[in-house]
């Protein structure tokens, strides 16, 4: 493995992993961050991770850049790096196409397929969550079939309603607060994913795997009144 | 009580931020100017990372509805109280029912009020911080409009001794020295990317004045001036970015990120703003020019340690004072 450390600032370190986006250096960030979640240090203040990067937030009055680098390589040498990678598995009904989806028509005729095999072929995949940013809540999602890429919209909308499910080149995605955007909009999910007054406030973690199911328009009703 | 008369420009409810949900794309916000807050909050007797008001440009215009204790740090918006215009940087006794008012904005973006107790609104993942853009913290989830009413917590016994000795003796006739650069040189440091940039534009970054353009907000800030190029264009996977990172757009031009940055970014970081730095850039606005100087990790470290040894110091001394 090609670990590396280098300084984000005064107050973060990167360790990073590759710089390709694959499962194996995926799973390798999920088995440290792991392993930081369970025993966080005492000078650190909390971590994020990325695509191939892990950064770690520090006080500099606490421990200097060095000092940090030599803690973090004290710590990797505890990480069982072949322990099996266990993970969450989270469904995420969507109500396709319609006026939750006006971009479904468009997904479907760049890549000569109908909306149905649209949906069927973004339903039937499993999506890792390489990570969370961008938005409160926002997953970037791996795993989406080349069948269904389409290129973001040439204009972008300047309003993109929350818990929208849309298309975005070779990514796939949901929106968890309204946006501004260029994603080709094909459905929407009764599921909040930024949850601000839960402990944990994201729907989805990195890590987790989704999977995306086909709702009809009277189950999204009844969901979303669930859920309110 | 306090009761907002006139909003300002962007008046705000913060703290020092929300930290340790980055990792859910939970924005940090919190104060521009982390230096003039935790002052303003020392001056008061309060804990430093109490929540405080954030003005932008143009000041609020507020109205006690009982004695407090406060403190204004940061710049200069011309703050007066019952039309008696009032010292910075040094606690103030306020008379129930007064009305604090700010004017003209002499030098600075932003200033901050603390009052002694601090702003009472509910925490939400565990600070006070206002992020407009994501509905969240402060009062709302907003910022301060007119007739908002927000309470004022319980004094520490430290600012309670403060509010008597004025209230007996005066105005506080000591105030804390401060920093007030005109065109500041703001220090930074190489970012992760900085060699992928020509020779010719790592030089411009070094020697050249930039000046912040109209789009500068809490969010960051873009500046104007020669243009920035890569050796080719690559580009990036989206990686976690940080207070004071200064990415390039595919234009060539530079952002700033500042308190309400996304938690990641996928534009070049060609170098970061140290930290004790941060304030002066977040006392500058639009039209005013910059220059950068590059110093060393070890360098922003050792200033970083010394600017919380300046503030422990004030800390102590304000203690010892009323004790």
């Amino acid at each position: 493995m090609d670990l590396q450390f280098y300084p984000l600032g005064d107050q973060a370190v990167i360790l990073e992993f590759g710089n390709i986006i694959n499962p194996t250096i995926h799973k390798q960030i999920q088995v440290v961050s792991n392993y930081i979640e369970e025993n966080p240090p005492d000078w650190m203040i909390e971590f994020t991770t990325a695509f191939t990067t892990i950064t770690v937030f520090y006080n500099p009055e606490v421990l200097f850049y060095k000092e940090v680098c030599q803690e973090l390589s004290h710590l990797l040498k505890n990480i069982k790096w072949d322990e099996p990678n266990e993970y969450r598995m989270i469904e995420i009904p969507v109500c396709y196409g319609g006026d939750f989806g006006p971009d479904l028509i468009e997904v479907a005729k760049t890549n000569g397929l109908t909306t149905d095999e649209v949906i069927d072929i973004h339903a039937k995949g499993e999506y890792i969550v390489y990570m969370i940013g961008f938005a409160p809540g926002f997953p970037y999602l791996g795993g989406m079939s080349e069948k269904i890429a389409t290129p973001r919209k040439a204009t972008p909308r300047l309003k993109i309603p929350a818990r929208s499910v849309g298309i975005a080149g070779t990514q796939t995605g949901v929106y968890p607060i309204e946006t501004p955007g260029g994603w080709q909009l094909i459905g929407k999910t009764p599921l909040e994913l930024f949850l601000p007054n839960q402990e944990v406030p994201s729907l989805l973690r990195a890590g987790d795997r989704v999977h995306f199911t086909p709702i009809s328009l009277d189950q999204y009703m009844e969901m979303e009144q669930t859920r309110s | 009580m306090i009761t907002i008369k006139k909003p300002g420009l962007l008046s705000t409810i913060q703290d020092l931020g929300r930290y340790g949900y980055q990792k859910y794309g939970v924005v940090v916000s919190g104060v521009m100017d982390s230096f003039s807050f935790r002052i303003a909050n020392l001056l008061v007797g309060n804990e430093e990372n109490t929540p405080a008001i954030e003005m932008t440009i143009v000041g609020p215009s507020i109205q006690f509805h009982q004695d407090s204790l406060i403190a204004i740090c940061g710049g200069d918006l011309s703050p007066s109280i019952d039309g008696q215009t009032i010292s910075m940087w040094r606690p103030i006794f306020v008379k129930k029912d007064s009305t604090l008012q700010f004017g003209e904005s002499i030098n600075g973006a932003r200033a901050y009020l603390a009052v002694a107790g601090g702003i009472v609104v509910p925490y939400v993942m565990g600070s006070a911080s206002t992020y407009v853009r994501g509905k969240l913290g402060g009062l709302l989830g907003r910022a301060l409009q007119s007739g908002d009413q927000v309470e004022i917590g319980n004094l520490t016994e430290l600012s309670k001794k403060v509010m008597d000795h004025l209230h007996t003796n005066g105005p506080a006739k000591w105030f804390v020295p401060f920093y007030k650069p005109i065109n500041p040189i703001i220090r930074m440091l190489k970012g992760h990317e900085f060699d992928l940039f020509t020779d010719a534009s790592k030089n411009l970054l070094i020697n050249e004045t930039f000046t912040i353009t109209k789009e500068a907000d809490r969010m960051g800030y873009r500046l104007s001036g020669p243009k920035l190029m890569q050796k080719e264009q690559k580009d990036m996977l989206s990686a976690a970015v940080s207070l004071g990172t200064i990415q390039i757009t595919p234009d060539g031009s530079p952002i700033i990120l500042l308190a309400d940055r996304q938690t990641t970014g996928g534009y070049p970081k060609i170098a970061q703003v140290i930290s004790v730095d941060l304030p002066l850039l977040a006392q500058m606005k639009p039209m005013d020019q910059v220059r950068f100087q590059m110093v060393t990790l070890e360098e922003a470290q050792h200033l970083f340690r010394k600017n919380e040894t300046y503030l422990t110091d004030i800390k102590r001394a304000i203690k010892l004072k009323y004790r």
